[in-house]
């Protein structure tokens, strides 16, 4: 074999030089010159580029100590609302000391009301007894209970998909989740109205962001039609573009629900996964609290990737994803939250699977739920001044100003003076917080309603009417 | 030399085989193991490239079982696993249900040996959680401020020397959430090379400009700084707004220390800020356990930004910001974790409560104290025996994090399974986390490791370093002998 490639050689040494002899004068000419050329390109003096030649040594030394940089940050005015928390001292359960003065707790997120249930407590108590508070690693290093395990599998088992996975901070559930799958040139449209964890998932995804209005399928698919006719021109490019879209279950900024149903139909027709974020929807809607899918009656396989955050309705710390085994198993070693991350400590887990247990076990809670949200937001209605934004049976209600003043800070400042005359008579609420530099759409200013399901109807009555009262006394 | 040689080595043969482990399975002769795509699905755009999952499929695989071990108890200096084993080459895993016990643990984060089911901090933390719940299901700026937030952000603040802190639920998001509240667009951030993923991420979140310095290298750093100042920003020459320095304690994968004293000089010439991210090295580092400023002996009040978390040292979870006043009050009402995120469950936050004030010592104890020196000791003591025996270890002498080189892919799978027979725990890491050809093990000491421990474990070190050809060393140190000082017996010897 090398003999014969030798030969090979040989034979086209041979041709070479014959070709030399053939080949015409102008041929010759032309390429000798060539070879000059690069040879005095290659010795002669390379170009130094415009920005390093000019300045001296001392020149640099005074500009160095003439710079001055701005300070690490600009001063906060003392009276800025978000800077003067609401100090709660002890627990943000159903009644709640605010300030020092005790309130029936409209604020957390506790929609099923399990923050102080005794049974979750002595999981907890136990997992503390067995495993001690932190877990000192990452999953992949010695960070892997076996109460991650199982809370997973149950977590699976009960929305019914292959599988699960659990991280330890419930913001970073879906802002990990959103880059493992998207890339740099893929494209994402997503609602405008989405939370600002997915907003900052897609952000450090790098990928194309195509915003649509707020639950407007009809400008969505017009998103989808434009971008079906840029890949009819580059059919290799859309070959490898990966098409996503996302959605909230329960929108946290406007309190409605997304269609289903026809987002399920438009990613069939325009080839689109879809990944939906069930935060505020997971132990609230369908039947047995599974969430939109069981809600609309939609087979949970055909949503790509299911996010969640254990923080509302389980009321515990942390987040989860589920989906198929496909998708899912990817993230273990692309999501950054999870594998760069400390596992959720195990006091947390058991406390989750213990909610789930009552959750399993208690399916009527949520109808209960649900009948408290139409009640109060039938109670609402007719405020004068404030309007109600959110669907009727969701437990995370706004309540917006009709006509605003003029600037958003009078807005703000307005709905303080409702929020405070109802924390003095026992009812304790607070304004949903934005961060207003960093929002890609901003929502207007709002105070925030939770309802859960320990609130009595007589407890929702008095809120209602001392909303009203409020709206009275300080709108008009 | 011959070990590099025979890294790539190796490495080229075992991409080889998945190349034709790959074919065999495109051409159905080989069983596809990992799921796939749905059917309704198949016309879809694929999700992953082959390419992306090639390492996953073919090199990750075979040594899967060196990573995400499960373990049931509480990850103190012994720890009990759940036996696992695979029937199609690390493709599924069953439990066989049995639990192996007391294995020693050289692989949690356990620093200050915190980690306990028994305890102060344990029954602390008990009390707070039968009281206050295991959830908060509130933001900090809404109703989740709770009293108890507050008592651990000054005590906090104290522990480290500074005006203020201010407490968050995750230390990687501690990282991602803040920085692109300190700095945007207009900016320049100068990173080490060897940054952990999370200050990556936040600096890439904010927006502003990035430049790498060699890592530890001041020279590197130095030279950035001339001319990031001289030269301003890239096209439009205006000058930078402000230049932010990003730097660990002590490094995760390398164990080296922070060069402090040299960093803060620069940073005061040059009129920039320091962001210094004591993930590791809080709790770890110093004669009261303050962190690397405390090692170094120099003060706080340097630091621009002392970032930490309580994973590691405390034995909870969560990460922290201290700093001057401004700075907090600043945070608190424009971080992104302040307005959305969650805040941190109560028995959590009590546990760092008491873990605190132990290492201070105002429980009462000299317990904290005790534990600091332990910690140090060991230490020493550890990377002392190992330079004997003739490994390379890389990093800091003072640092409890010991990264042992293996260079070779397949002796990542053999040292940790070999380790497991010998019911010792290690880590092992590889590729992505540390360089393709650089592959090594790293031991975590704690202060709960007794002397006895760290001698079972540096036997069988040495045991499984001979059978696989790991003592690299070609410097060889005669060991410390017991006797006092002798002309005649010591001597150096050189391969």
């Amino acid at each position: 074999m090398a003999a014969m490639a030798g030969v090979g050689q040989q034979w086209v040494l041979v041709e070479m030089v014959q070709a030399f002899y053939e080949a015409p004068a102008y041929h010759l000419i032309l390429e000798g010159i060539l070879i000059l050329w690069i040879i005095r390109l290659l010795f002669s003096k390379t170009y130094k580029l415009q920005e390093r030649s000019d300045l001296t040594l001392k020149e640099k030394e005074e500009l160095i100590e003439e710079w001055q940089p701005e300070p690490l940050v600009p001063p906060v005015p003392k009276d800025h609302p978000a800077l003067n928390y609401n100090i709660v001292s002890g627990p943000p359960t159903h009644i709640i000391t605010v300030n020092g003065k005790e309130c029936i707790n409209f604020a957390s997120f506790n929609f099923l009301g399990l923050l102080n249930n005794e049974k979750v407590k002595s999981a907890a108590q136990s997992s503390l007894k067995k495993y001690g508070v932190g877990t000192c690693g990452p999953r992949g290093f010695y960070g892997t209970f076996d109460v991650h395990l199982e809370l997973e599998e149950r977590l699976a088992k009960f929305m019914r998909t292959e599988e699960a996975i659990i991280y330890s901070y419930g913001f970073a559930t879906i802002a990990s989740a959103i880059p493992a799958y998207s890339k740099r040139g893929d494209i994402v449209f997503v609602d405008e109205a989405a939370c600002f964890a997915i907003q900052k998932g897609l952000q450090a995804s790098r990928s194309n962001i195509r915003l649509f209005k707020h639950n407007d399928m009809a400008d969505l698919e017009r998103l989808l039609k434009e971008q079906e006719t840029e890949d009819q021109k580059n059919p290799r490019k859309a070959r490898v573009t990966r098409r996503f879209i996302v959605v909230e279950g329960l929108y946290m900024n406007r309190g409605d629900i997304c269609p289903l149903p026809e987002l399920i139909k438009l990613k069939y027709k325009y080839k689109v996964r879809i990944f939906l974020e069930e935060s505020l929807s997971f132990g609230v809607l369908g039947e047995h609290g599974r969430g939109i899918t069981e809600h609309f009656g939609i087979n949970i396989d055909d949503i790509d990737l299911i996010s969640a955050n254990m923080e509302n309705s389980l009321a515990s710390i942390g987040g989860f994803c589920c989906g198929r085994s496909f998708i899912i198993d990817h993230q273990r070693l692309s999501g950054q939250g999870y594998c760069f991350s400390a596992s959720l400590p195990p006091l947390l887990a058991a406390a989750a699977i213990e909610a789930l247990n009552i959750m399993e076990d208690n399916p009527d809670i949520f109808q209960t739920l649900r009948a408290k949200c139409e009640r109060i937001h039938k109670a609402l209605q007719g405020i004068s001044g404030l309007k109600v934004v959110g669907e009727s049976f969701s437990p995370a209600l706004h309540l917006q100003l009709e006509e605003s003043c003029g600037s958003r800070e009078n807005d703000e400042k307005l709905l303080k003076r409702v929020v405070d005359y109802c924390m003095n008579s026992g009812i304790a609420l607070t304004q949903a917080r934005y961060l207003e530099k960093e929002e890609k759409c901003l929502p207007p200013p709002s105070i925030r309603v939770v309802i859960t399901v320990e609130q009595t109807e007589q407890e929702l009555d008095k809120a209602a009417s001392l909303l009203k009262e409020a709206a009275q006394s300080v709108l008009n | 030399m011959l070990v590099a040689v025979l890294t790539y080595v190796g490495y080229g043969v075992l991409t080889l085989f998945g190349y034709l482990r790959d074919f065999m399975r495109q051409w159905k002769i080989e069983k596809c193991q990992n799921a796939t795509e749905r059917e309704e699905q198949k016309d879809f755009v694929p999700l992953y490239q082959d390419f992306e999952n090639f390492y996953n499929r073919n090199l990750y695989m075979r040594i899967r079982d060196s990573w995400n071990r499960p373990i049931c108890s509480v990850p103190g200096a012994k720890v009990d696993m759940m036996e696992r084993v695979s029937h199609d080459y690390n493709w599924t895993f069953t439990y066989t249900g049995r639990v192996i016990k007391d294995i020693i643990n050289m692989g949690s984060y356990n620093y200050l040996g915190f980690a306990q089911k028994t305890g102060a901090c344990q029954e602390a933390a008990a009390e707070v959680l039968s009281q206050y719940g295991a959830g908060v299901c509130s933001t900090r700026q809404e109703m989740g401020n709770l009293d108890k937030h507050e008592e651990l952000e000054k005590l906090v603040a104290r522990f480290l020397g500074v005006e203020s802190a201010m407490a968050y639920g995750m230390g990687f998001a501690t990282n991602s959430m803040n920085i692109p509240a300190l700095v945007g667009k207009g900016c320049l951030i100068l990173s080490d090379e060897l940054n952990h993923a999370s200050l990556v991420l936040g600096a890439r979140l904010s927006g502003a400009t990035i430049r790498i310095f060699k890592h530890n290298n001041m020279q590197s750093l130095e030279k950035l700084l001339k001319d990031a100042i001289v030269h301003g920003q890239p096209r439009t020459r205006r000058p930078w707004k402000k230049i932010l320095i990003l730097v660990e304690g002590i490094y995760s994968m390398e164990g080296s220390i922070v060069r402090l004293p040299e960093v803060i000089a620069l940073k005061k010439k040059y009129k920039s800020y320091l962001y210094l991210d004591e993930a590791h090295s809080i709790g770890a580092l110093g004669p009261s356990g303050r962190g690397v400023v405390d090692y170094f002996g120099l003060d706080p009040e340097d630091v621009d930004v002392m970032m930490g978390t309580f994973t590691k040292s405390f034995g909870a979870a969560g990460g922290y910001i201290g700093g001057k006043k401004e700075l907090i009050d600043y945070l608190r009402t424009y971080s992104h974790s302040a307005a959305y995120a969650t805040s941190m469950s109560p028995p959590v936050v009590e546990q760092i409560i008491t873990s605190v004030k132990c290492i201070m010592g105002e429980d009462g104890t000299t317990i904290g104290r005790a534990r600091v020196q332990q910690l140090a000791e060991n230490t020493r003591y550890f990377r002392r025996r190992l330079k004997e025996m003739g490994f390379i270890i890389y990093g800091n002498e003072d640092s409890p994090v010991v990264p042992l080189m293996l260079y070779m892919p397949a002796k990542i799978g053999a040292f940790g399974r070999e380790m497991l027979k010998r019911n010792i725990g290690v880590v092992v890491v590889g590729f992505p986390a540390t360089p393709i050809i650089e592959s090594r093990a790293r031991f975590c000491l704690s202060a709960a490791h007794t002397k006895e421990m760290l001698d079972t474990a540096l036997k069988e070190i040495n045991e499984v370093g001979d059978l696989l050809q790991l003592k690299y060393s070609r410097r060889r140190l005669v060991p410390l002998l017991d006797r006092p000082f002798d002309e005649t017996t010591y001597e150096e010897t050189e391969d």
